[in-house]
C-alpha cells in the first residue's frame, strides 16, 4: 500500500472486481488467485475463455493460471523489480508508451526513463531466468491491448523491496495509460474479509480512519475535539515491529483482537517468546488459538453470523453484515467488549448502542466514509470515496488526477532478497495459499468435509531436487532454515521450479511460519515472507500428527 | 432500454436486443417450460421443452436459443406443441424415478409423511432432496404427463459420494447439462463433462474417477443449478429464515444468505443480486460457514490464567481485570492489535481505545501477512 501512496497518493485498488471483464489483457503477477480469491479467479478464467481477455502471468510457482494464460513468465522468486523494468525498456525502446498519458498525468518521467538502461534484456534474462524473447511477448503484449489490467497480492508485497515492486507495477501501468478508465488499473487484491476495512478504519500505526495521519497537526486536532482526549502525534509501531520490541521487554501489554501471529507472523517462535514475555495480555477470539493459549484473560468474541456491522471488500466496496443467530453462549461482539473496557477505563465515546452508530461517527470524522450510513447500506453497497449522503460511490480511481496530483514515475534499483540460497541452505521456501483453507486455519480446520481435501501441509518440491536428496513422493521431510525446523510431506511437483519449495501456512502441526524471514521493507514493514533460504532433509520418522 | 416489440401468445411484448424468445417471455410473465435453460448459462436447447411456435419459421424451434426479433408473433401453446412437448417429457422421464411425480397425493404429502399406499416406503417420493423444490415437478404439472406410454429404464446408476460436501445421485440425472456447463462457464475448469453415447450416457469426470480425486474445486455451483434431485448438499436442513450478510473468508465480499434454524446456521446459499459474486460462492464459503460457527470448541466464556491454567470467570470478573492490568500501561509501553476479520465498527473502535484511551498509535493488525 506503501508503494502505491508514493506513486499515486493512495493505496488500494484502483479498479472494481467487474472490470476485469473489460481488460483486453490482465497481467496477473504474484497472486494465486484462484486458490485465494476463488469468485475472481472465476471471473478471470471465464473472461479468457470467451476470448475477450489476454492472460499474462508471471509467478515462479506453476500455479492454476498458467494453463488459462497466453504468456507465463516464470521468473525467480524475489527478482519482479528486474522483470517489470525489463518490461517497461521493451514497451520504451519499441515505441508503445502512452506518450500522451505520461505528458499529462505523470511526473519524473525523464529520470524513469533514464533508470531503464540499466535493465537490458539480456541482464533481464540472466537474473530471471525467464527468456529474452518471451519478455518482449509479453510487453508488447500488455502494452498494445487497451485496456490492460495487473492483479497482483503477496507475492509482490512480502518482500524486502516490496514497496519497490509495487512502485515497479505502478510504472508500468502510467507507463501505457492503464489508469483511471474500466478494466485497467493497478489492482492488489486484498485477502482477508476486512482487511481493506481494517486500514480503512485506521487499525494502523500513522494514520486515523481515512488514512488521514496521525503526525498532521490539523487532523489531530480533529480528533483530539472529536473524541475529547489530547493525542499522540508521533505514529506507532507496525505488527512486524511490535512483536521484537515485546521480545525486547519495551512493550509490555498487548490487547489482541481476532488474529493469530503464533502462525502468521514470521520467525513465528520467536513471535511467541515474544508474546510469552509479556506482562500482560489478552486475546478477543472466536476459538482458543495458539496466540489465545498465550493469553493472560482471553474474551470470547461473537462470529461474523452473530452481530451487525459492515465489511469493506477489496474493491473499497462497503457491505452490510447482518445478525443470523444470536451470539454463541456468553460470547460478545467486539465492538461490545471493546467499548466496555473503554468505559470502564474512565473513557468518554464509547457509548455506542449498536455499530450503525459507530458508522455514524466513522463517516462524521472520515471523508471517503462521509456518505455511508447504515439507512443507505440497507439497500445498496458503497465503493468509496463516497463522501456525502448523496455520492454513489466510486467504481473507479483516479479518472482524471491522482490523489495526489500528478502520477510519479520512480526510477528503481534491483535488491536481491535478504536471503538468498547458500550452500548450507541451498533452497528458496516461499510461501502460498491452499483453495480449502484459511489463513491459519482457526475456522477452516474445524470443517471435516475441507480437512479431507487437505489435511496436512505439503511441502511442494521440484520431482528433481527430490532425486538429488532421495525424497519420494509422500514421505516425511523436514524443512530447516536459520530460525527453524518444520516436519511435513513431500508432494513431488513440476509446479514448483527447481531450487525453490512452496509451502501454505494453514497447519499448525506444521507452522511454517518458524521458517520464513523477518527482515522487512523498509517503507511498508511487510516481511519477507516469499523467499527464506532452506534445507529439505529426510526425517526420521513422522513427527506430525494428520488429520 | 426495451427497444423491440414482439407478440407472444396474443399480447404485446416489450424487450432488448440481444434476447432471447424464452428470456423475453420470462420477463414479461409468461411461463414456457424448461429444464436444461439457466440464466447465465449459455442457451443449450438440450430438453426440447420450449419449443414454441414462430410465424414465418419452420418448425418448432427452442425458445431458449431464438433470438428475440422486433415483429416477431410468438405461440407458446398448441396442439402440434403440446404433443411434441409431451413425449420429450416422457423420454426424460423414462430416466427419472417418478414416484413422486405420478401419485395423486403428493402434493398433500408433507415433507415426512410415510407413503405406504403407492409406493414401496424406500422409494417414496419424500426421500428425494429435491421434493417440493423441484423443476421437474413444476413441468411434469404444467405438461400434464400422468403416466408414461414407454417403459421405464429402471437400470442402476452410479452414485457418486465422495465429496463431503454434495452428492451426484445419477439415478435422478435428466442429462440437461446445467452442471457440466456451470464448470465450464461458470467456474472454467472443467471437471465434468457429458460422456459416453445413448442409453450410457451420464455426467462424469475425465476417466470416470470419483469427484474428490479431480481437480474439482467444489464450489458447488454445478449443485446449485441441478433442476432436480441429482446434485445435493448431503446436510440438508431446511431454514426457518434467511439473512442476508457477507462472507468471512477473502477479500472479494461475496454476499450470501446464511440458513437460519434453532439458533444455528443451517447452510448457505449464494445472493444472486450480489454486486460481487452474483450468486456464485466458493467452497470455503458454500460449505465452509456453518460447522465453524456452530462448533462446540467455539469460546463461550472469559477465561482468566490462575497458576499457569485457564478458568472460566464472568464478564465482571474478566473486564474488571481487564482494565486493571492493561490500564496501567500507556504510550509506548502498550500495543493493540485488530483484526482484518472483524468489522469495520470493531476496529474503529478498537483503534480509538488504543489513541484516546491508551494514548498509543502503536495499532495495527495483519495486513502485511
Amino acid at each position: 500500500m506503501a508503494g502505491l501512496a508514493t506513486s499515486f497518493g493512495s493505496g488500494a485498488m484502483t479498479n472494481s472486481i467487474a472490470d476485469i471483464n473489460e481488460a483486453a489483457c490482465v497481467l496477473a503477477i504474484g497472486t494465486n488467485t484462484t486458490q485465494a480469491h476463488p469468485i475472481i479467479g472465476m471471473n478471470l478464467r471465464s473472461a479468457v475463455k470467451k476470448g475477450k481477455t489476454k492472460l499474462i502471468v508471471a509467478n515462479p510457482l506453476e500455479i492454476g493460471l498458467v494453463r488459462d494464460a497466453e504468456i507465463w513468465l516464470r521468473h525467480r522468486a524475489g527478482t519482479d523489480v528486474v522483470l517489470l523494468m525489463g518490461l517497461m525498456k521493451v514497451i520504451v525502446d519499441e515505441g508503445l508508451a502512452d506518450e500522451k498519458f505520461i505528458r499529462e498525468r505523470g511526473e519524473n518521467f525523464d529520470a524513469f526513463k533514464d533508470s531503464l538502461r540499466h535493465y537490458p534484456l539480456d541482464l533481464v534474462e540472466k537474473v530471471t531466468g525467464v527468456p529474452g524473447a518471451k519478455v518482449v511477448a509479453a510487453a508488447r503484449l500488455y502494452a498494445t491491448s487497451h485496456p490492460a489490467a495487473i492483479l497482483y497480492t503477496m507475492g509482490i508485497t512480502q518482500h524486502t523491496h516490496g514497496t519497490d515492486n509495487v512502485m515497479a507495477i505502478a510504472n508500468l501501468a502510467m507507463l501505457t495509460g492503464n489508469i483511471g478508465k474500466p478494466g485497467s488499473g493497478v489492482n492488489p487484491l486484498r485477502g482477508q474479509n476486512n482487511v481493506q476495512g481494517a486500514c480503512d478504519m485506521g487499525a494502523l500505526p500513522n494514520v486515523y480512519s481515512g488514512y488521514q495521519s496521525v503526525a498532521d497537526p490539523r487532523v489531530k486536532e480533529k480528533f483530539e475535539t472529536a473524541w475529547g482526549a489530547a493525542l499522540n502525534p508521533t505514529p506507532g509501531k507496525t505488527l512486524t515491529e511490535i512483536m521484537p520490541l515485546a521480545h525486547e521487554g519495551k512493550i509490555k501489554a498487548i490487547y489482541l483482537m481476532g488474529e493469530n501471529p503464533s502462525l502468521s507472523d514470521p520467525d513465528a517462535s520467536h513471535v511467541r517468546e515474544a508474546m510469552q514475555r509479556l506482562d500482560f495480555f489478552v486475546v478477543q477470539d472466536i476459538f482458543l488459538s495458539e496466540t489465545a493459549r498465550l493469553a493472560d484473560v482471553v474474551l470470547p468474541a461473537a462470529s461474523f453470523a452473530e452481530k451487525d456491522g459492515t465489511f469493506t471488500n477489496t474493491e473499497r466496496r462497503v457491505q452490510r453484515v447482518r445478525k443470523a443467530i444470536e451470539p454463541v453462549g456468553d460470547s460478545r461482539p467486539d465492538w461490545w467488549i471493546t467499548c466496555q473496557i473503554a468505559k470502564r477505563m474512565g473513557a468518554k465515546g464509547f457509548d455506542f448502542e449498536s455499530p450503525a452508530q459507530i458508522m455514524a461517527e466513522i463517516a462524521r470524522l472520515t471523508p471517503s466514509y462521509g456518505g455511508i450510513s447504515f439507512d443507505r447500506l440497507e439497500k445498496e453497497s458503497l465503493q468509496w470515496p463516497c463522501p456525502t449522503p448523496e455520492h454513489p460511490g466510486t467504481a473507479i480511481l483516479h479518472t482524471e488526477l491522482f490523489s495526489r496530483g500528478k502520477g510519479h514515475f520512480v526510477a528503481l534499483d534491483y535488491k536481491p532478497p535478504a536471503e538468498l540460497p547458500d550452500a548450507e541452505y541451498p533452497l528458496v521456501l516461499t510461501t502460498d495459499r491452499s483453495l480449502f483453507h484459511y489463513h491459519t486455519g482457526t475456522m477452516t480446520r474445524k470443517v471435516k468435509g475441507l480437512n479431507l481435501f487437505r489435511k496436512e501441509e505439503l511441502v511442494a518440491i521440484n520431482p528433481g531436487d527430490a532425486a538429488g536428496l532421495g525424497i519420494a513422493d509422500g514421505e516425511m521431510v523436514r524443512v530447516v532454515s536459520r530460525r527453524g525446523r518444520v516436519t511435513a510431506k513431500a508432494r513431488l511437483t513440476e509446479a514448483s521450479p527447481p531450487g525453490t519449495i512452496a509451502m501454505t501456512f494453514h497447519f499448525a502441526e506444521s507452522p511454517t511460519n518458524e521458517l520464513t524471514n523477518p527482515a522487512f521493507d523498509p517503507v511498508a514493514k511487510t516481511p519477507e515472507l516469499k523467499v527464506a533460504a532452506v534445507r529439505v532433509e529426510k526425517a526420521e520418522r513422522a513427527a506430525v500428527a494428520t488429520g | 432500454m426495451s427497444d423491440i416489440t414482439l407478440t407472444i401468445n396474443g399480447r404485446e411484448v416489450k424487450a432488448n436486443r440481444g434476447m432471447t424468445v424464452l428470456e423475453a417471455a420470462q420477463a414479461a410473465d409468461i411461463y414456457i417450460p424448461t429444464l436444461c435453460h439457466y440464466p447465465d448459462l449459455e442457451p443449450y436447447g438440450g430438453c426440447r421443452l420450449c419449443l414454441v411456435e414462430i410465424e414465418k419459421m419452420r418448425g418448432l424451434p427452442t425458445a431458449c436459443t431464438t433470438p428475440a426479433a422486433d415483429g416477431m408473433v410468438v405461440t407458446t401453446g398448441s396442439a402440434a406443441i403440446d404433443s411434441v412437448r409431451h413425449a420429450s417429457l416422457e423420454l426424460i422421464l423414462t430416466t427419472h424415478p417418478c414416484d413422486c411425480l405420478e401419485c395423486h397425493r403428493r402434493h398433500r404429502c408433507g415433507p415426512y409423511d410415510v407413503c405406504l399406499r403407492h409406493v414401496a416406503v424406500t422409494d417414496r417420493c419424500v426421500t428425494c432432496p429435491a421434493n417440493e423444490d423441484c423443476e421437474l415437478q413444476q413441468v411434469v404439472d404444467y405438461v400434464g404427463v400422468h403416466k408414461l406410454r414407454i417403459p421405464r429404464d429402471t437400470r442402476p446408476r452410479e452414485i457418486d459420494a465422495s465429496n463431503p460436501f454434495f452428492t451426484i445421485d445419477r439415478n435422478r440425472c435428466i442429462l440437461c447439462a446445467r452442471c457440466v456447463r456451470a464448470c465450464q462457464e461458470i467456474t472454467c475448469i472443467g471437471t465434468i463433462d457429458m460422456s459416453y453415447r445413448g442409453y450410457a450416457m451420464k455426467v462424469s469426470t475425465f476417466g470416470d474417477l470419483p469427484l474428490i480425486e479431480t481437480d474439482c474445486g467444489s464450489c458447488g455451483e454445478c449443485m446449485v443449478r441441478c433442476p432436480v434431485g441429482a446434485m445435493f448438499p448431503k446436510d440438508i436442513i431446511r431454514p426457518e429464515r434467511e439473512v442476508r450478510t457477507v462472507c468471512t473468508y477473502c477479500g472479494v465480499g461475496c454476499s450470501m444468505y446464511l440458513g437460519v434454524k434453532d439458533g444455528k446456521i443451517t447452510g448457505v446459499r449464494g445472493v444472486r443480486e450480489g454486486p460481487v459474486n452474483h450468486g456464485r460462492l466458493c467452497v470455503k464459503g458454500r460449505f465452509g460457514i456453518a460447522e465453524f460457527v456452530n462448533h462446540p470448541d467455539r469460546l463461550t466464556t472469559p477465561l482468566i490464567r490462575k497458576n499457569g491454567r485457564f478458568e472460566e470467570a464472568s464478564w465482571e470478573e474478566a473486564l474488571d481485570l481487564v482494565v486493571a492490568r492493561l490500564g496501567k500501561y500507556r504510550g509506548d509501553e502498550v500495543a493493540v492489535i485488530s483484526s482484518a476479520k472483524s468489522t469495520n465498527e470493531d476496529n474503529y473502535v478498537m483503534q480509538k481505545l488504543a489513541r484516546a484511551v491508551l494514548g498509543t498509535n502503536n495499532v495495527d493488525h495483519c495486513a502485511r501477512l
